[in-house]
């Protein structure tokens, strides 16, 4: 599985936002933590507050909040809100991707990617922000 | 009220199956029978099965064992059932459970625990995540028999 820019940039802040619960972060400081272009970053936190996992919070010292749900937000749902999910195995010649289509070699094919795709999917499902942020304490501890 | 952790008795087994039949939806006396004497009996020995009680029901349960050199891999603990009653989730009931059976792995000089999950079960795969689980250096394959 391969993620787009938005969507990575997406994930830096819902987790950046989510590890200072409460606190209003910047699109300009996360943007420059992470070396990104902060109009690129505005786009993708309108659509974070679109959909309620961010707070937008206006006028002086205004900024992003989180505010989902830390432990029922798994990746799989902030990726979702920028990739389409349901598409076929990606990297699959378009007429691999259909199962009854395709040649033979074209059909095998796509079925591996769709098992590599169907794991990754369990995994980004089965990992919620809150744990993603403890792995994240457990690395700095070593 | 907190759960307490012990061993599972044979008084217990009724209760740990009904857990099982309201998650499964699938009656398996015989196999229960069976899991008892093999795990919850006689000389454990590198066996596990513990039961979570709070005012007298159980809530939940563990079974594991201490396995040498099963798919190449050295000696490890492993976790094959973590049930833990509908009714009383969100109480940390299962990573009690978790941190006992761990506890006794590592009494065994046990470093490593493993487990396996359906991967479309999503409830019980973020629970083992959520305790610092990830993904083991191994891939499960089957094959349907004609």
């Amino acid at each position: 599985m391969k993620l787009q820019k938005n969507t990575l940039f997406a994930l830096y802040s819902v987790l950046e936002s989510a590890s200072h619960p409460g606190r209003q972060l910047s699109a300009g400081e996360i943007a420059r933590k992470y070396r990104i272009s902060p109009h690129h970053l505005a786009k993708v936190l309108h659509t974070l507050a679109q959909a309620g996992v961010v707070e937008s919070v206006r006028g002086v010292g205004g900024g992003y909040r989180f505010s989902g749900n830390a432990k029922r937000l798994t990746l799989l749902d902030v990726i979702g809100l920028f990739e389409h999910l349901d598409a076929p195995a990606r990297g699959a010649p378009a007429r691999a991707r259909g199962r009854a289509a395709g040649t033979g070699v074209e059909r095998a094919i796509g079925t591996v990617l769709a098992e590599i795709d169907a794991m990754a999917e369990a995994t980004l499902r089965s990992i919620s922000v809150a744990t993603l942020l403890k792995l994240m304490a457990r690395q700095q501890r070593v | 009220m907190s759960a307490r952790v012990r061993n599972v008795r044979a008084a217990d087994l009724e209760q740990v199956a009904a857990i099982d039949r309201e998650i499964t939806r699938l009656p398996k006396p015989e196999y229960w029978a069976q899991i008892y004497r093999r795990y919850g009996s006689g000389r454990r020995q590198q066996r596990f099965f513990l039961v979570a009680e709070a005012s007298g029901r159980i809530e939940g349960f563990v079974i594991g064992e201490v396995r040498d050199w099963e798919f190449g891999s050295p000696r490890c603990g492993w976790v094959f059932a973590l049930s833990v009653r509908p009714g009383a989730r969100l109480a940390g009931v299962g990573s009690r459970l978790l941190e006992a059976i761990c506890r006794g792995f590592r009494r065994l000089g046990v470093t490593r625990v493993r487990t396996m999950l359906a991967r479309d079960n999503q409830l019980i795969l973020s629970f083992f995540r959520s305790q610092g689980m990830m993904a083991a250096p191994y891939i499960p394959l089957e094959l349907e028999l004609d």
